[in-house]
């Protein structure tokens, strides 16, 4: 670029962005703060930012009163599986779809996608039945089924979009080099997709983690992830700023972690594909 | 072994033919050349040999033996691509031992044929190398290398050149040509470039829209044209090709003289004109010429003091002068 | 690319995400689709037989319908609109030399990561409520009555989490878009002496126009189911019930499992006519 930015043309444009972004971020800051408050300084007036005194009782006593890790690792074990599972499923329907496209091809990647639009709950009841039949209620299998099944038609668009970018000369290169096709899948395709794949996987991740429908309704005790787990403090009785604030730190901090930590791919996986 | 036999195959995509009924026998160890303009249908004919699309009737032979259900990765053939298609997560040393990983090589074998083909594509260096940290004559080789270990029957060569620098492209010519040479396998190219086809080729099979024109070694197709297309595709720069009263003369509808077949003067001869470019190459002189028989274009020798507008009179060598009929075919 | 064998491999390839999504799709609808027309009371019999078209008949002349509709379009419409105008201008401001870019990036992903059960009660408690939140006590600070936005604004306080959750993801991808964009197009657009503003009309915006499709279309998918955020904020009470909360009452509080099923019925129509919409709208930007 060759356009000379003044110092003070910089200088504002920082201000305002920091500003919007501090404030965009502000209630989850105020949640992380909060939840080292005791509970009075919690619900103070006026409200105390940084100068109060710091306290990890909230965090005991949500982990002794609901039992944090079980939920954390309900949560891991559907999330982790539901993706999982999904892009293992979707991998060979995203090929044939990026390189062996038919007149059909773009019918039945939009048709998946309407899949994603029924809405959940108007098969609630019936799913509530298969579920009893086949004994999956408030189990991680039952949910790491339906988190698959709603998530695939995303992870599969996703890939397909990623995998377009692949030259398909370099697939035609492996099977004239005798790889079968699976070898060609596994030894060319998958790694030249890795960061595609890795965003997708990312992608998915979250939006399974954050998935909040079936989550409520298809588990009780056993198998609820955090979603449940934070969903249990919106009854009056439970409800003080500063357990809130833990229990929601504590549901939100390792995928906002690990969303950071991965920025990059995640906001490559973020546009779906869709945008370069 | 490298035989190939194509037997009345043809090719439709939906409703469009390709490739019209098409017969053609590649002999052992030659080196053949596809060469035509673009969508002629050379690359699809390569690709109908190497397996990647299914002809819609007729055999392929390969060897003797009928190969036309075989897959691309069962013909025992190697190919390099236009785009050379090299696997950009693997190494230099991995790229060119993946045919050889597919066919299943245990690991001491799959190493000495890797270095043995480095050593001879002077890629020894650069093994540990990824293909984007290469030069484009490095990937090229690299691809070279990755088709010459499997030690296929044939070779079949897409435009390989075409993403070189001209400097590039002529050594790039010159070493296929002596890899060539010393393998003795057979050799399929594609090239829109007549100047590839005519100095690598020992046989070039020239196209226009999936029909074959003419099948001839480059001299033969050079002194012997068999209709005006080719006449007017091979050679450079191209045949001056004139009809009308002129072409009458000698009871044809086309005469064709190539432009070294011409005397220049400037003081007399048959045919006059008024130069509109010349191009002073130092070893030879390009001039481009209005005529009363039409635009041409001649060749000269050597330096020639002539500018443009000049007049200037051209003779043409009569047992260089070629004849078609009025259907485009040469006549004796 | 296309032999028989790989074009039959395809097929065989795509076997098991077709089939399982098929089965995923049809197996609840058909029988949705035999409830909507049962008079299905597990709590007071089970299944008293057939009803015909009672249900529906039922459901949509109940005086919940109609404001259900409006209560859903309203969320999906309010939250489109908001992300889709502010995420352009952050876009365009993000897009902008500064110091921090990075950080300040990371600040405004943030809520994308929070669960909706998480920042509706945040944002209930915290923020919204109207005796310790936040907005009352700034209001209190400037002297004004603090308001009890849960009951008195339910629309503005669900939009206003939807937004806050939903603006990162339409920011990302607007400013993804604009950094795609050539410069050069932007300076030949400014030799060719168009103003600042004309050239953000005339060559930004339509270079954005496939991305905002997209916003529109990811957000809607998931608006349009909007769940978690009304469960744990106003439970559906104050006029903010949405179609997708009616339903879930009739289904899981009512246990009309018949009268519940003939609005899934009613909902899936509503989601297939936005979906026939949108998709129109996509497969035309769909062939990248």
């Amino acid at each position: 670029m060759a356009r000379s930015i003044t110092a003070r043309r910089k200088t504002i444009n920082t201000a305002i962005a920091w500003s919007i972004g501090l404030l965009i971020f502000f209630p989850i800051l105020w949640t992380i703060l909060t939840s080292f408050k005791s509970e009075a300084d919690a619900i103070a007036f006026p409200p105390k930012f940084l100068f109060f005194d710091w306290t990890l009782e909230n965090y005991a006593v949500v982990q002794e009163r609901s039992d944090y890790t079980r939920y954390l690792w309900n949560s891991i074990i559907i999330a982790g599986l539901s993706t999982l599972i999904g892009v293992i499923i979707a991998i060979p329907a995203a090929w044939s779809m990026a390189f062996v496209p038919s007149r059909h091809t773009k019918d039945i990647l939009l048709w998946m996608l309407s899949t994603k639009m029924l809405p959940a709950v108007g098969v609630l009841y019936p799913m509530y039945l298969i579920f009893i039949k086949l004994g999956l209620l408030d189990t991680r299998t039952g949910l790491v089924m339906v988190l698959m099944l709603i998530n695939l038609p995303i992870i599969v668009w996703m890939l397909y979009t990623y995998f377009k970018e692949i030259p398909g000369e370099i697939l035609e290169a492996a099977r004239m080099d005798g790889a079968s096709l699976p070898k060609e899948i596994i030894y060319v395709l998958t790694p030249m997709a890795v960061p595609g794949i890795a965003s997708t996987l990312l992608l998915n991740f979250i939006l399974a983690w954050n998935e909040a429908f079936w989550t409520l309704n298809l588990t009780a005790a056993k198998a609820a992830p955090l979603t449940a787990f934070i969903a249990s403090y919106s009854s009056p009785e439970g409800l003080f700023y500063a357990k809130l604030s833990a229990a929601s730190t504590m549901a939100i901090a390792p995928i906002l972690i690990m969303g950071w930590f991965s920025q990059k791919q995640l906001v490559r996986g973020l546009t779906f594909g869709a945008v370069k | 072994m490298g035989q190939i036999e194509l037997k009345k195959v043809t090719k439709r995509f939906g409703e469009t033919e390709v490739i019209p009924p098409l017969d053609l026998v590649i002999g052992e160890g030659e080196f053949v050349v596809f060469v035509g303009p673009s969508g002629c249908g050379k690359s699809t004919l390569l690709r109908l040999i190497a397996g990647l699309e299914d002809i819609t009737s007729g055999t392929i032979e390969i060897d003797g033996q009928d190969a036309t259900a075989v897959g691309p990765a069962k013909r025992g053939l190697a190919m390099v691509f236009q785009s050379y298609a090299l696997y950009p997560h693997m190494t230099v040393r991995k790229n060119i031992a993946f045919p050889l990983k597919m066919a299943g090589m245990d690991a001491a074998a799959i190493n000495a044929k890797v270095t043995a083909a480095a050593s001879v594509l002077n890629l020894t260096d650069y093994l540990d190398r990824r293909p984007g940290q290469l030069s484009g004559g490095q990937r090229q080789r690299v691809a070279i290398g990755r088709a010459i270990v499997r030690e296929p029957s044939a070779f079949l060569f897409d435009e390989p050149l075409s993403n070189l620098d001209a400097a590039l492209r002529v050594n790039m010519r010159l070493e296929i040509t002596e890899l060539h040479q010393t393998l003795k396998t057979t050799m399929i190219y594609v090239t829109h470039d007549q100047v590839e086809a005519m100095t690598m080729a020992d046989k070039i099979v020239v196209l226009r829209a999936g029909n074959i024109e003419q099948v001839g070694s480059p001299l033969e197709l050079y002194r012997t044209p068999r209709n005006t297309f080719v006449a007017g595709f091979i050679g450079s720069p191209k045949m001056n090709l004139i009809d009308g009263a002129e072409a009458a003369k000698h009871g044809v509808a086309t005469i064709g003289i190539r432009p070294e077949h011409v005397t220049v003067s400037k003081d007399g001869g048959d045919w006059q004109g008024r130069v509109t470019v010349a191009e002073h190459l130092g070893s030879d002189t390009f001039l481009h010429v209005a005529s009363d028989l039409g635009q041409m274009t001649v060749r000269v020798g050597g330096e020639m003091n002539v500018r443009h507008g000049d007049t200037i009179w051209m003779t043409p060598d009569m047992t260089h002068l070629h004849r078609f009929g009025a259907d485009g075919l040469r006549t004796p | 690319m296309a032999t028989k064998a790989s074009r039959t491999a395809a097929r065989m390839m795509m076997a098991p995400a077709v089939i399982v999504l098929l089965g995923w799709m049809l197996v609840p609808l058909i029988m949705t689709l035999w409830f909507s027309f049962r008079n299905y009371l597990p709590l007071r019999g089970g299944d008293l037989g057939f009803a015909g078209f009672d249900n529906y008949v039922r459901f949509i002349t109940s005086s919940a319908f109609w404001p259900a509709v409006l209560a859903t379009l309203t969320i999906v419409l309010g939250t489109l609109i908001i992300t889709v105008v502010l995420g352009v201008l952050l876009a365009l401001l993000l897009d902008q030399p500064m110091w921090g870019q990075g950080i300040v990036r990371i600040l405004v992903i943030a809520p994308f990561f929070v669960m909706p059960t998480v920042s509706g009660l945040v944002w209930k408690n915290m923020f919204l409520d109207s005796v310790n939140g936040l907005f009352a006590h700034a209001a209190r600070a400037i002297g004004v009555t603090p308001v009890e936005w849960i009951i008195e604004a339910p629309f503005f306080s669900i939009i206003l989490i939807t937004s806050w959750t939903w603006l990162p993801f339409a920011t990302l991808i607007l400013l993804t878009a604009i950094q795609s964009l050539d410069s050069e197009q932007l300076d030949a657009a400014e030799m060719d002496g168009a103003p600042k503003i004309k050239r953000f009309w005339y060559i930004i915006v339509p270079h954005m126009s496939r991305a905002i499709t997209v916003v529109i279309l990811i957000q809607t998918i998931f608006l349009l189911s909007v769940f978690a955020e009304i469960f744990v904020t106003t439970a559906g009470a104050f006029g903010s019930k949405t179609l997708t909360y009616l339903i879930y009452q009739r289904v899981l509080e009512s246990q009309n499992i018949g009268l519940g099923s003939a609005g899934g019925v009613y909902a899936i129509i509503l989601a297939n006519i936005v979906a026939v919409f949108l998709m129109r709208i996509v497969g035309k930007n769909l062939d990248a």
